[in-house]
Parts: C-alpha cells; sequence; structure tokens
C-alpha cells in the first residue's frame, strides 16, 4: 500500500484519539478555569466511567447496544455525582485553595484506585460495542489522466471508531453551547473571571464549584466510556489520559477550551501519525518535548492569557 | 437602612477593623474618608460578607444581613462597586449587566433606567467589558450595580483614575440614586469632590470609626479632615 492510505488510516485512528482527549482535557480545563483547582483525581474519574460503563453491561444484559447505551447515560451521571460529593466534602472544606487541593486530589486519586482494585479486582475486562461494523476505505489514483477511487486491502475503519468521533465532536460542541449560550454557561463565565464580584451579585459560587467539578469529572468519564469498548475497563487505566490531559491544556493554555481542543487534536493526530509511521514511543517524546518548548517560550500556553 | 454595629473584621488572624459603627439613612450619602489602609474598602467587603466579620452585626432595613450567606447580601438588596471596577472583564456590556439584572430578578424596564442614565453603554452593547475605556468601565461597573435595585450602594473609589467628564457623569448618577431613596456609603479621597456631594463624612483611622461629621460643619472646618487624612 503507498503512504496516502496509510496517512488516511493513521489520521482516523489519530481522530479517535483527539476526540477522547479533549473530551477528558476539557473537563480537566473546566475544573481548572473556573475553580482554578488542579484535579490530580482527573483520571480516575476517567477510569470510574469505563469501570461503571463495564458493571452496567453486565448487569443490563441482552444486546450490546442496550447495555452501552445505559452505560453512556449512568456512568458520567454516576462519577458527577461523586466528584460533587467529593467537592462538597473535600474541596470546599479547603476553601478551594489551589496548593491544598492538590494534596487533597491525590488522596483522592489514591482512595478511588484502591477501592476500585478491591471492588473491581485487578483484571482487565472488555466492553462490546453497540455496533462494529468494518468499512471498506476507498482511496484514489490517477488512471489515464484522471482520478478514478479504488478500495486498497487492509484500508478500513469501523463504524463504531467513526461513531466515537462524531459523539466527541457533538459533545465538545454541547459544552460550547452551554459555555457561551446558557445562562448556567454565563454564570460559570462570571466565576471563572472574579469570584468576590460573582459573590457580590448573588452567585452561589460553591454551588457553581461543585456543578463544574461534576461537569468535568462526567466529561472525563463519558470519554471512557467511549473509548472502552476499544480497549478495556481496568483499574489503573486512569494514569495515562491524566497525563496525556495536563499535556493538552499545558499546550493549549489552562482554562482556555478553544486552546484545550486545539492541542487535543493536535496531540491526538500527531500521536495517531506518528505511532503508524514511526512508533508510539516517539510520539510520547514528541508530545514531551512540545510541552517543555511550550512551558520554556510560553508558559500561559498557546491559547492562554498571560496572567498579570 | 444600612447599619454597621461595632464590626470587626480583617483577613485572616491580621484584624484590621476595629469595632466600627456606622448608619446610612435611605436617601443619604456618607463618605467613609481615611488614610490608606485605614479599613475603608476591608469595611466595604465585610458588609458585602466578603471577607468574615470577626465580630458585629450589619443590619439593612433591620434585618441583619452579616448572618447570610456571602451571596445573599447582594439578593438582600446591597449593591457594590469595587475599587477597580470588578467587572467580568471576558463578558460583554450586556452580559454584565444580565449579571446585575439577575442579582434580584430585577423586571426589563430597569435595565432600560439604568441604559438612560448611561448612554455610552448602549453604544458598547455587545463589547466585551476589558475593551471599554477606564471612563466607561466605570460606568459599566455602577450600571451593573444599579441593575440589581439597590436600596444600599457602597462605592469604593468610583471616580479614581477619571477624566473630569466621566467624574462628573459618576456624580450625577450618584446624586439621582440619593433622590430615588437610595443609602449610598461612599469612599472617596479627595475633599472636595466629598463637599460637592456627601451629607455626612465618617473617618476611619487604623480601623476605629473616629469623627461623623456634616459635610456643612466639614466645609467650615478643614481641620477635621486634615486631622484624620494628613493633607
Amino acid at each position: 500500500m503507498e503512504i496516502g492510505p496509510y496517512l488516511l488510516l493513521a489520521t482516523l485512528e489519530g481522530a479517535v484519539m483527539a476526540s477522547v482527549l479533549a473530551l477528558t482535557a476539557v473537563g480537566l480545563s473546566l475544573v481548572f478555569g473556573v475553580m482554578r483547582v488542579v484535579n490530580i483525581a482527573h483520571g480516575e474519574f476517567f477510569m470510574l466511567g469505563a469501570i461503571l460503563a463495564w458493571y452496567v453491561t453486565q448487569m443490563i444484559g441482552g444486546p450490546p447496544a442496550i447495555g452501552f447505551a445505559v452505560a453512556l447515560v449512568a456512568a458520567p451521571l454516576i462519577v458527577g455525582a461523586i466528584a460533587v460529593a467529593a467537592d462538597m466534602t473535600i474541596l470546599k472544606r479547603l476553601d478551594y485553595d489551589p496548593e491544598r487541593t492538590i494534596v487533597a486530589t491525590i488522596g483522592l486519586l489514591y482512595i478511588i484506585q484502591q477501592l476500585t482494585l478491591m471492588g473491581y479486582g485487578p483484571e482487565a475486562r472488555p466492553v462490546a460495542p453497540p455496533f462494529n461494523t468494518r468499512l471498506a476505505l476507498p482511496w484514489f489514483e490517477v488512471k489515464e489522466g484522471a482520478l478514478a477511487l479504488y478500495w486498497p486491502w487492509g484500508l478500513s475503519t469501523t463504524s463504531y471508531k467513526l461513531a466515537v468521533i462524531g459523539a466527541g465532536v457533538a459533545v465538545l460542541l454541547g459544552v460550547w453551547a452551554m459555555m457561551a449560550r446558557t445562562r448556567i454557561g454565563l454564570v460559570m463565565r462570571a466565576v471563572q473571571a472574579d469570584r468576590d464580584m460573582a459573590l457580590a451579585f448573588g452567585i452561589p459560587v460553591e454551588r457553581v464549584y461543585a456543578m463544574v467539578f461534576g461537569i468535568g469529572a462526567a466529561l472525563a468519564a463519558l470519554a471512557a466510556v467511549l473509548i472502552v469498548p476499544i480497549s478495556q475497563a481496568h483499574y489503573l487505566m486512569g494514569a495515562d489520559p491524566l497525563l496525556l490531559a495536563f499535556t493538552v491544556v499545558i499546550i493549549g493554555g489552562l482554562g482556555s477550551l478553544p486552546g484545550t481542543v486545539f492541542a487535543a487534536i493536535l496531540i491526538g493526530l500527531s500521536d495517531g501519525i506518528i505511532s503508524v509511521f514511526f512508533s508510539p514511543t516517539l510520539a510520547k517524546i514528541l508530545a514531551t518535548l512540545l510541552v517543555a518548548l511550550v512551558l520554556v517560550f510560553r508558559p500561559q500556553g498557546l491559547f492562554g492569557a498571560r496572567r498579570a | 437602612m444600612l447599619k454597621l454595629d461595632r464590626i470587626s473584621a480583617g483577613y485572616g488572624a491580621a484584624q484590621v477593623l476595629r469595632d466600627v459603627s456606622l448608619s446610612v439613612s435611605a436617601g443619604e450619602i456618607l463618605c467613609l474618608m481615611g488614610r490608606n489602609g485605614a479599613g475603608k474598602t476591608t469595611a466595604m467587603r465585610a458588609i458585602m460578607g466578603l471577607i468574615p466579620l470577626m465580630g458585629g452585626r450589619v443590619l439593612l432595613d433591620g434585618a441583619e444581613v452579616s448572618a447570610l450567606p456571602a451571596h445573599k447580601v447582594a439578593r438582600a438588596g446591597i449593591g457594590y462597586v469595587p475599587q477597580g471596577r470588578g467587572l467580568f472583564a471576558g463578558l460583554t456590556v450586556a452580559q454584565n449587566l444580565e449579571i446585575g439584572m439577575r442579582t434580584r430578578a430585577s423586571p426589563p424596564d430597569v435595565l432600560e433606567e439604568v441604559l438612560a442614565l448611561f448612554p455610552r453603554l448602549r453604544e458598547r452593547y455587545r463589547q466585551q467589558a476589558q475593551t471599554l475605556s477606564g471612563g466607561e468601565q466605570q460606568m459599566l461597573a455602577t450600571a451593573r450595580a444599579l441593575c440589581l435595585r439597590p436600596k444600599a450602594l457602597l462605592l469604593d473609589e468610583p471616580t479614581e483614575g477619571l477624566q473630569p467628564s466621566m467624574v462628573a457623569a459618576i456624580r450625577d448618577v450618584t446624586l439621582a440614586m440619593r433622590a430615588k431613596g437610595v443609602a449610598i456609603l461612599l469612599v472617596e479621597q479627595r475633599l472636595d469632590a466629598v463637599l460637592q456631594i456627601a451629607d455626612r463624612v465618617a473617618f476611619i483611622e487604623n480601623g476605629r470609626g473616629g469623627d461623623v461629621v456634616p459635610v456643612e460643619a466639614l466645609a467650615r472646618d478643614r481641620s477635621i479632615a486634615a486631622r484624620y487624612l494628613g493633607v
């Protein structure tokens, strides 16, 4: 197969990763942007989403599509509720102090991880995709001076992977619409701009914080439910998404949602393409190098505003 | 209308205000004066519940607002224009005003009244707050506070750094609010401005309440101000 079809394949794999990564990182960025809390436990909310998806699909049984559909709604809701409870019992008591909440969320990470190990066990378990039709992809060639489509052997993806990309885009558009077009988005942006003045204009800031923490965790859980049929549910699966989400928000700019989405696409696509043509390790090395360059030359991130 | 009853407040363990008592009646402008660091801004923030009281009470219309969570102080009817304006910088003029309107669920005609007071804001309605000039930002901060139909209004150095035409605009609106029966607590450094606008002046020194004098008495004898302000 020539290079073009490989590139298409790698781009599609990268787009799946970018989609899931964007959802996870937007949750992390939202929490930092509004609350100024660096949530080290964010990867564990991702992991909980995948584990809950496994539990829900096992409990529902029957055709995979039904269990998966229920998991897609239930897992983010449950994880969001757990995050709200963690906010009210831990972060609120620390008065959302930036330093102490870092330590607290490290503690939360270990609590969630160990409780999951105790309840779910150390096994990696698969979740069946709701649909998984293999789709052959066309490529083109120049034949007798004209473009002609053909179907290279091995150039294919699955309907589920395309659905993950679509779902990621749809949810991100939903998050954008919520922030830009709704009353709650306006309130969240007001709190982000000036916490004290938000209080001075009757906004219940602590309730907004709890909601934002819940939404951030729910987005991570949703990303995990989407990816778990492609990977597997495991109690240690939160570490990689956390690291990648931090990579993305550092490059995009902590608290900047457009920056986060841009960086997720950049990292996701480059990871997919470099992994296919070279090696996954090189992809990780280049992403880390990019983070280092951003930290040195533009510490506020590509889209972040420099703080006075 | 607005009463501070022996309030003490500060930041962490550092106490700034000690047993300060004041009252502002409806339709009155009380100016709070004192040197830098005397506790004027701390008093404003303590009234709004943005820093916890170490002692004392804040009452609005006889009801204790200091017992309320911070976000309910504004809902009780206290508008706040902080030093530095405190605008929601990334939001537009319209969105800043919307936040003010929602605080006490003001009817739409309140927004029209406020925009009539500040026609310049109507021209800048879809513009981000951070792109406005200093004077326009002050107008927006004041307009936003008026959108919640305040019974009491706290103005912390509202004319600081503004050009004379803007100072006059803010002064006119402040006087219009007084005429409507709003109790206004004003922090102002410039004695000449205070003499033009205030009904009474309360001095504050090292976090403790000092003399409270009618503005006419201060106009006759400026030595009182010199004693507290060192000018």
